[in-house]
């Protein structure tokens, strides 16, 4: 067999759905193999719509997503999807074509060092230098993928490879001596945070996306029922605990809400379970918890105190762990903790002027997005200010229903993913909440979900400026806009149109709901609602990079 | 990456023991330059297994930088085992190569010296002796600060192995 083929076998064999990719010079003998794939093959129009699109399925699904390029530029364009994947823990499999083994290292046509390149980025690399270990590489890259704190994994294979010859054998079992991730978490542990708990007073769950990877949603939600504290998630966190009930405290960090990043910072336990202290999360690292104990549930061992000590470290998954501690955990006694968090919801909500006059504001627009779907869409997001208003606005109840680029904070991956997350889930509407600048991005992919007829809505906040920047001109750089305005914009509308996918434009409030009705009644193309919202709209609320939790900015009315 | 207190930064030896597969040395390598810790030297080593090799490395920091240093190797898939020899039992040997001026007459000096090191004479030119020295390091730095008031030309230390004590 073909190496060529051994790599669609193999495929075959990880029951493998949906493949994006764009083809070039050395991976011609590969996706000449792959014509009679039995799986989906979505040819991108850009390598790097190719990555995000294989990591927008993957979030979705909760399967490994797989993409694969050509040498060279196809492989460096892969390269911002596979940090964006790797910073957030995504599965990925790429496959890169090389030029044939002989020429390695001559600076052939279209050679890179991909595996160089991509070292740092990725969970683990492969150059396949012998057909005979090309089964075995493929099964190890998606073990390693899937299992323990996932990750992409990328394999180069040079073009003699895949036109070499070999018997197919696919490895039923996988065993890599240096990779054995730990899932049980050790019981004394277990205990002791159980006591900790007991004990508190005034205790935070601050759950992150490794509930999410996990499958831990029903259980940190029996663990909430049984203990009665309130609960934090991060960006990549939304959903694993719904924010429509009164114990949720909704999104903590830079632009978390005053409640949570109060609560967080005034706990004396604060109970972290499979995220990992960003920056974006605690601020300046020095002023972050004063007088809290933690307790850290994480997989990866390598996240427990790198940059919070942490008390009581539990290695092992959410889920199990979680599950464990739910058959022995007493609800500590807390009662005048939770009336001091609901004082504070009461007192310093999430809000914005919405007495604004004629201007669409962008919150608002969120907001009627969930009040039109009812909650029930899949929301993936640019990166920036449409990134925190759809996570701030929009209420999300269940996990995988709030795709970005939490670690990276990537520009253009919203869309593209919004691909692979509509592939994943047919049964979902899916809507990229968008801004004017990151649409363009990767906007070459609307020809995608317009041949795929995916009816994916792309929601463009549009205020004219690359906002999140803009935002901190004025904040931080003397209102200096310096290249931040992008006046000179196309016709979204237009452009809409000439991919053949559905476009409006929105200019009052009172169409914005209308015109999500109008969109989420097509079904057979894309739509792009280019809402031209008010220009110089901040997000509130915002702690100030490297500052605490205590210099947090209101908006104006509540400042 | 806080900011390196000179105070609490010791000097560790750590032991790990990797895959001997392509690639591998430029992991281990990569990941220290990419999280900006400071390697004072590196030897890889072949073992009693061709699978099988020995990076030792003797890196700078404070507990907490080698805590991450040590879980961030961990997490290399190539990597099989890594041990902090700081605080045990340990054998330590390294080799090194001096090249020292050496006019006629400081040259029977020079050979004592040798001698008492146990160092090979590995060359003899009209103006320099080169000898060869291997021990544990500090003898090794003994060595060279005896032989430094004679003029070091050149000097190449091949970084020390360990092995635990049985």
């Amino acid at each position: 067999m073909k190496g060529a083929e051994i790599i669609v076998e193999s495929l075959k064999a990880e029951n493998v759905e949906c493949m994006f990719g764009y083809p070039g010079g050395v991976v011609i003998p590969i996706f000449h193999a792959l014509h009679n794939a039995p799986f989906k093959f979505i040819l991108t129009r850009h390598e790097q719509g190719a990555v995000h699109a294989a990591d927008g399925y993957a979030r979705a699904s909760g399967r490994v997503g797989v993409a694969i390029a050509t040498s060279g530029p196809g492989a460096t364009n892969c390269v911002t999807g596979i940090a964006t994947a790797h910073l957030d823990s995504v599965p990925l499999v790429v496959f890169t074509g090389q030029v044939r083994r002989e020429q390695i290292g001559n600076d052939a046509f279209q050679e890179v060092d991909i595996t160089g390149v991509t070292r740092p980025i990725t969970k683990h690399n492969y150059l396949v230098q012998d057909i005979a270990d090309l089964a075995r590489i493929i099964k190890e890259a998606f073990f390693i993928a899937s299992t323990g704190r996932p990750g992409p994994v990328l394999i180069d294979v040079p073009v003699d490879i895949s036109n070499g010859e070999y018997k197919f054998s696919y490895p039923e079992k996988v065993s890599i001596k240096g990779y054995k991730p730990v899932y049980e978490g050790h019981p004394n542990q277990i205990k002791k945070a159980c006591e900790l708990i007991e004990n508190a007073r005034r205790p935070v769950i601050y759950a992150g996306g490794g509930v999410v990877i996990s499958g831990a949603t029903k259980e940190l939600r029996e663990f909430v029922k049984k203990t009665q504290i309130p609960a934090t998630t991060t960006l990549l966190g939304l959903g694993v605990y719904p924010e429509t009930d009164p114990l949720s405290l909704e999104m903590l960090g830079m632009h978390g809400t005053y409640y949570a990043n109060h609560a967080v910072n005034e706990s004396d336990l604060l109970i972290a379970i499979g995220a990992r202290f960003d920056d974006r999360v605690t601020g300046k690292i020095a002023e972050f918890i004063p007088s809290a104990r933690v307790i850290h549930i994480d997989i990866d061992p390598a996240s427990v105190s790198k940059n919070v000590p942490v008390d009581i470290p539990i290695v092992g998954d959410c889920r199990l762990v979680l599950a464990e501690m739910n058959k022995i955990i007493k609800a500590p006694s807390i009662d005048e903790w939770r009336a001091t968090i609901d004082t504070m919801k009461r007192e310093h909500p999430l809000t914005y002027d919405s007495n604004n006059g004629d201007r669409i504001m962008p919150q608002f627009v969120v907001e009627e997005i969930y009040r039109e779907t009812k909650g029930d869409a899949i929301i993936c997001t640019e990166e920036g200010q449409n990134q925190m208003w759809a996570a701030q606005f929009y209420k999300y109840t269940e996990p995988r229903t709030f795709i970005s680029s939490g670690g990276l904070g990537t520009m253009g991956y919203g869309f593209p993913a919004a691909i692979g997350a509509q592939l994943a889930r047919p049964d979902k509407r899916v809507i990229d909440i968008a801004g004017d600048g990151s649409i363009q991005m990767n906007i070459q992919e609307l020809i995608v979900a317009v041949q795929h007829r995916l009816p994916i809505i792309i929601a463009i906040l549009n205020n004219g400026f690359l906002g999140m920047v803009r935002q901190w001109q004025q904040l931080f750089y003397e209102k200096r806009y310096s290249h931040t305005c992008l006046e000179c914009a196309p016709d979204f509308v237009k452009l809409a149109e000439a991919y053949g996918a559905a476009g409006f434009r929105i200019e009052k409030s009172e169409d914005v709901a209308p015109t999500i009705r109008k969109a989420l009644d097509i079904t057979d193309r894309p739509i792009v609602l280019d809402f031209r919202v008010s220009r110089e709209e901040n997000v509130y609320p915002m702690v100030p990079p490297g500052q605490s939790f205590k210099q947090i900015m209101m908006p104006e009315p509540l400042a | 990456m806080t900011a390196l207190n000179e105070d609490t930064m010791k000097q560790y030896v750590i032991s790990v023991k990797v895959e001997n597969r392509f690639g591998v040395l430029a992991r281990v390598a990569g990941l220290f330059s990419a999280r900006g810790y400071n390697i004072d030297s590196l030897t890889v080593s072949a073992t009693e297994n061709e699978d099988v090799s020995i990076m030792t490395i003797v890196v700078r920091g404070d507990d907490r930088v080698i805590e991450q240093v040590k879980k961030q190797l961990n997490k290399l898939i190539d990597v099989i085992k890594v041990t902090d020899h700081s605080g045990l039992q340990t054998i330590e040997r390294e080799f090194i190569l001096v090249r020292v001026n050496a006019a006629p007459n400081k040259r029977s000096e020079i050979y004592q010296l040798g001698e008492i090191f146990r160092a090979d004479i590995a060359d003899i030119s009209t103006k320099s002796i080169t000898l060869g020295v291997k021990g544990d390091p500090e003898t090794v730095n003994n060595f060279v600060e005896l032989l430094k008031p004679y003029g070091i030309k050149e000097l190449m230390r091949t970084g020390r192995v360990s092995l635990v004590k049985e």
